[in-house]
C-alpha cells in the first residue's frame, strides 16, 4: 500500500475538509456527507447539525447521501454515533442506506452490543475537599488491613508455637540461604562505608580539640546501637522485603494462592511463616556482623589519616562499647527484621490480579518497610535513652 | 438414576455493590460433565470461585450433598473442600516446585503414605495425563499445555469426588484441546467423578457436556440449564440459541421473527 503523504499528493486537487449539507426530504431530513472525513483534516462540528435535528422531527426519518464522499475514517463513525445518539434520545428515525457498506457495518459493530447497565464508572469526585475525604477513608481502610494481616500473622505464630504450622522446611533453608549469606555482600559493603562516613563526620570537628582517638568511640557506639542495625534493615528493605512482595504477588497473578487455598494450605502459615521466620533469624546476625565491619570501616579512617596506631583504637573501642551497645542494636535488628517481613508480605499478599499490581506491590512493601524501620527506631531510641540503657 | 451432587440456592454473587449474577438455582448431579456456560464477563469464573470456596456470596447457599458449604465452619468446610479437585485456567502450579513435588504436596499432608509410594502415586498420576518422565521438570520449563496436564495431575492427586475445570481449553491448540476433552470423559467414566467444566468453547460444550447452566450478563441471571445439545435443539431463547449456533441465529432477528409470527 503507499503510503499516506503519496495518496494526500494524488488527490491533491480535491478539497481534504469534510462537508455537510442538510435538505428537506419527504420524510423529515436527508443529510448530504462530501469530501473526505479524516483525522486530521478539517470537518464539520456535530453540535450544528445536532441543533438542526428538533423535536418537531419526531417519528420522523434522517436519511444519508454519501456518494461524493471520497475518504473516512473513524472521524466520520464518531460524528455520525453523535448524531445517531441524538436521534434515538428524541426518537428520530435512522435510515442508514444512504451510508457506505463498510460504515454501515461498522456501525452495525459499534452498537452489536448494547452498554452494560452500571459497568460505566461514576466520575471521580475532584477537588482538594474531596481527595483529603478519600485519602482519610484510605487511611482507615489501611490500617484495618494492616492490623488484620497482624492477626493473622499472630494466629499462624501461634500455631508456629504449638507445632501445628505447615510449611516445608525446605523452603525455609532457601529463604534462610536468600536473606543471610546472599546478603553478605552487599551488607558487608553498606557498612564498612557507613563506618568511614560516621569516623570522616566526627574526625574534623574531634581533630579541632586534638581528640581524634575519640573517633573510635563515636564509630563504636554509633554502629553498635544504631546504625549497624538500620543499616541492614534498610538493606534488606530493599533487598528482601521486594522479592518477598514481588514473589507473592506474582504467585497472586497466577492463582498459585488459590491453589495453595483450595487443597487446603494456609497461604499465611506455608508462605508467610518460613518468610518472616528467616528474615527474623537472619536480621540479628546481620546486624552483628555489620556493627564490626563499620568499626572496621572507622578504624581504616583513623588508623589512615589520624595516626592513630590499630591497637590504640581497638583498646577505646573496647573501653568505650559495652555488650549493652551490642545488645540494644541486636534487639531493635530484630523487632526491623518483624517489621520488613511483615511489610513484604503484606504488600505481597493483598496484591492485586495484574503485572502492574506487582510492581506496585514491590514499591510499596519497600517504602512500608522503611517507614515502618524509622518510626520503630525513634521510639526504641526514646525509650532507651529514657531508660537509660 | 440420578443423585444432586452439588446444589445452588438462591446464590447471588457480587463485588461489593456490583452485582455479578443474582438468583441462581441449579443441581449438578453425580457423574455429571457439568457446563458453566456465557458470553466473555457474565460470571463464569465468579461462580467457580463460590463453588470452591475462594469467595463468599453475597446471598444464597452452595450444598455438597445437602451439607451448607458456607454455613459450615471453616474446620467442615476444609473438609468438604478436601473432596474438590481444582485446574486452574493456567495451572496454577507452584512455580518455585517441581512437577513430582507439587503433587506429592498434597499427597503429603493429608496421607499417611510413605515418601516411596507417594513417588509411585505421582508417576502414576504424570503418566495419566501423558506426563511421565517429567517429574523433576519445573513448571517454567514445560509448555502451556504441559503446564495445564500438570495441572490436571495435581488436581486428582488425592482421587477427589468433584474435578472442576477452568477454561480448560483456553491457550490450547484444537487437538491438546480435543485431548483433553477426551481425558475429562475418561475420568468420569473411569472414576465415576462428577466434572464441573466452565468453558465457552462450543465444540467441548457439545462434546463432553451432559448438564449446563447459561449465565447472561444482561439480565445477570441464568437463562437456561440442562443438556447442552438438547438446549441446542429445543431451547426458543434466542440468546441461547445466539450462543450455542456460534451466532449463526442472531439474537436480533430471533426475536423479530417471534414478534412477526405472534
Amino acid at each position: 500500500m503507499a503510503p499516506i503523504w503519496r495518496l494526500a499528493g494524488f488527490y491533491s486537487h480535491v478539497t481534504t475538509s469534510g462537508r455537510l449539507s442538510v435538505e428537506k426530504h419527504p420524510d423529515g431530513i436527508k443529510i448530504i456527507i462530501s469530501g473526505s472525513w479524516e483525522v486530521g483534516g478539517s470537518i464539520p462540528s456535530s453540535e450544528e447539525i445536532v441543533e438542526k435535528l428538533s423535536d418537531d422531527l419526531r417519528n420522523r426519518k434522517v436519511c444519508f447521501d454519501a456518494q461524493d464522499l471520497i475518504r473516512w475514517d473513524s472521524v466520520l463513525l464518531t460524528f455520525l454515533m453523535k448524531l445517531i445518539n441524538h436521534c434515538r434520545e428524541k426518537e428520530i428515525q435512522v435510515d442508514y442506506r444512504g451510508l457506505p457498506a463498510g460504515v454501515q457495518g461498522m456501525l452495525h459493530l459499534a452498537y452489536a452490543v448494547p452498554e452494560r447497565a452500571g459497568a460505566r464508572r461514576d466520575a471521580e469526585l475532584s477537588g482538594i475537599l474531596a481527595h483529603i475525604g478519600m485519602a482519610t477513608l484510605n487511611v482507615r481502610k489501611e490500617s484495618l488491613e494492616f492490623l488484620s494481616f497482624i492477626g493473622e500473622v499472630s494466629l499462624s505464630v501461634g500455631k508456629l508455637c504449638t507445632g501445628r504450622a505447615r510449611f516445608r522446611s525446605v523452603d525455609l533453608a532457601l529463604f534462610l540461604q536468600e536473606c543471610g549469606a546472599q546478603a553478605l555482600p552487599i551488607v558487608t559493603m553498606i557498612s564498612v562505608l557507613v563506618g568511614l562516613i560516621l569516623a570522616f563526620v566526627g574526625a574534623h570537628q574531634l581533630a579541632v580539640f586534638g581528640a581524634q582517638i575519640y573517633i573510635a568511640d563515636l564509630v563504636g557506639i554509633g554502629m553498635a546501637r544504631e546504625m549497624g542495625a538500620m543499616m541492614t534493615a534498610i538493606v534488606m528493605a530493599g533487598r528482601t522485603g521486594a522479592a518477598y512482595a514481588a514473589q507473592l504477588g506474582t504467585m497472586q497473578v497466577n492463582q498459585e494462592i488459590d491453589a495453595l487455598k483450595t487443597m487446603g494450605f494456609p497461604p499465611m502459615e506455608f508462605l508467610v511463616l518460613p518468610r518472616m521466620l528467616a528474615l527474623i533469624l537472619m536480621m540479628p546476625l546481620l546486624c552483628l556482623y555489620a556493627d564490626f565491619l563499620g568499626m572496621f570501616g572507622g578504624a581504616l579512617v583513623a588508623i589512615g589519616l589520624f595516626d592513630i596506631s590499630f591497637v590504640e583504637y581497638l583498646q577505646e573501642t573496647r573501653k568505650m562499647v559495652d555488650v549493652a551497645d551490642f545488645a540494644v542494636g541486636i534487639f531493635k535488628s530484630g523487632v526491623f527484621g518483624v517489621l520488613v517481613a511483615i511489610a513484604g508480605c503484606m504488600r505481597g499478599m493483598q496484591c492485586g490480579r495484574s503485572s502492574s499490581a506487582v510492581g506496585f506491590a514491590a514499591t510499596s512493601a519497600v517504602v512500608t518497610g522503611i517507614v515502618l524501620i524509622i518510626v520503630s527506631d525513634s521510639v526504641m531510641t526514646i525509650l532507651t535513652t529514657q531508660l537509660g540503657i | 438414576m440420578t443423585t444432586p451432587h452439588i446444589a445452588v440456592s438462591d446464590l447471588t454473587m457480587a463485588y461489593g455493590a456490583f452485582v455479578i449474577q443474582r438468583d441462581l438455582n441449579f443441581t449438578v448431579n453425580r457423574g455429571d460433565i457439568f457446563i458453566i456456560m456465557g458470553g466473555s464477563g457474565c460470571g463464569k469464573s465468579t461462580l467457580l470461585r463460590h463453588l470452591i470456596g475462594l469467595q463468599a456470596p453475597a446471598r444464597g447457599d452452595v450444598y455438597y450433598e445437602n451439607k451448607s458449604f458456607w454455613q459450615a465452619s471453616d474446620a467442615e468446610r476444609e473438609q468438604l473442600m478436601r473432596r474438590i479437585g481444582v485446574l486452574y485456567q493456567s495451572g496454577a502450579l507452584w512455580s518455585s516446585m517441581t512437577l513430582a513435588e507439587n503433587i506429592a504436596l498434597p499427597l503429603g499432608e493429608y496421607t499417611d503414605l510413605s515418601p516411596r509410594e507417594i513417588g509411585e502415586i505421582v508417576s502414576l498420576k504424570l503418566a495419566l495425563v501423558g506426563l511421565a518422565g517429567f517429574e523433576d521438570y519445573y513448571p517454567s520449563e514445560i509448555s502451556g499445555g504441559m503446564q495445564k496436564r500438570a495441572g490436571l495431575a495435581r488436581a486428582m492427586a488425592l482421587d477427589p469426588e468433584i474435578l472442576f475445570f477452568d477454561e480448560p481449553s483456553a491457550g490450547l491448540d484444537p487437538v491438546s484441546s480435543k485431548l483433553l476433552d477426551d481425558l475429562i470423559v475418561h475420568l468420569r467414566d473411569s472414576l465415576g467423578s462428577t466434572i464441573v467444566v466452565v468453558t465457552h468453547e462450543l465444540a467441548s460444550i457439545f462434546a463432553i457436556g451432559n448438564n449446563s447452566v447459561f449465565l447472561d450478563p444482561e439480565t445477570k441471571t441464568m437463562i437456561a440449564a440442562g443438556d447442552p445439545k438438547q438446549l441446542l435443539a429445543e431451547s426458543d431463547n434466542p440468546k441461547v440459541r445466539q450462543f450455542l449456533t456460534r451466532g449463526a441465529e442472531e439474537a436480533g432477528d430471533m426475536a423479530n421473527s417471534k414478534q412477526a409470527a405472534s
